[in-house]
């Protein structure tokens, strides 16, 4: 039977997300199926406009929006220090060989992992699927993801 | 058929078993990828995996101090 990850991504958290990106390339070098299913904060991560951008529906979800931004302004969930604490640590990464968010991205898109955003939050935060960047594969409800990560291991980080 | 030489010796974990897939993937049928590697994980997986994966491990040789070679064909 093909091995398989499927890994919840609630948080938008430059660590969290550090975390969900470094089992996800992990898994999916080592032969596994990666499904990714994005949902709330950690839609961030699929936005296509990395900084701080005006994007949603109405003018409360467009400020929602701004004040969440992409990957590139995504906070650390403990010693954020008004986002230093994120340009530190890919320092840090950077002068330890270790790879970065971003490199984990992009190897993570080289590897063909399944990219899914969640249906429900995006409707809350007002975004569309021309808001994420291409690799997006679908937009899913529960039953959906159930259904594709059945018979693997599921990690809601 | 070709032979590539990857260097994973400086890489930290996942880079080392993204950097050998990518690699692995990119191998026509006959081809051989030589990969360098580090003791630990590394040494422990990367011929695993690169096994499970239907790739054929020919040798896993020490070259020195921690490094050590491991010659995979398609």
């Amino acid at each position: 039977m093909e091995k398989k990850l499927s890994i919840i991504a609630f948080s938008g958290d430059f660590d969290k997300l550090t975390a969900v990106f470094t089992l996800a390339t992990g898994a999916a070098a080592v032969g596994y199926e990666v499904n990714l299913f994005f949902t709330f904060w950690g839609l961030d991560a699929l936005k296509k406009k990395q900084g701080r951008a005006f994007i949603g529906g109405n003018w409360l979800t467009r400020i929602f929006g701004f004040l969440m931004g992409g990957l590139n302004v995504a906070p650390n969930s403990r010693f954020n220090f008004l986002g230093i604490g994120p340009k530190v640590f890919r320092g840090l990464m950077r002068k330890n060989n270790v790879a970065t968010l971003e490199e984990l991205v992009e190897a993570a898109k080289a590897l063909g992992i399944n990219f899914y955003a969640c249906e429900m939050a995006m409707h809350v935060l007002g975004l569309s699927k021309d808001d994420f960047i291409p690799e997006v594969k679908d937009v899913l409800g529960v039953a959906s993801f159930l259904k594709l990560s059945d018979g693997g291991q599921t990690l809601f980080i | 058929m070709a032979t590539k030489v990857l260097d994973i010796t400086k890489e930290h974990c996942p880079m080392t078993f993204v950097k050998t897939k990518i690699e692995l993937a990119k191998l026509k049928e006959g081809d051989i990828l030589e990969v360098l590697l580090s003791e630990g994980e590394p040494l422990e997986n990367v011929p695993r995996s690169a096994t499970e994966q239907g790739f054929n491990v020919l040798s896993v040789e020490f070259v020195e101090g921690t490094t050590h070679k491991v010659i995979i064909k398609k």
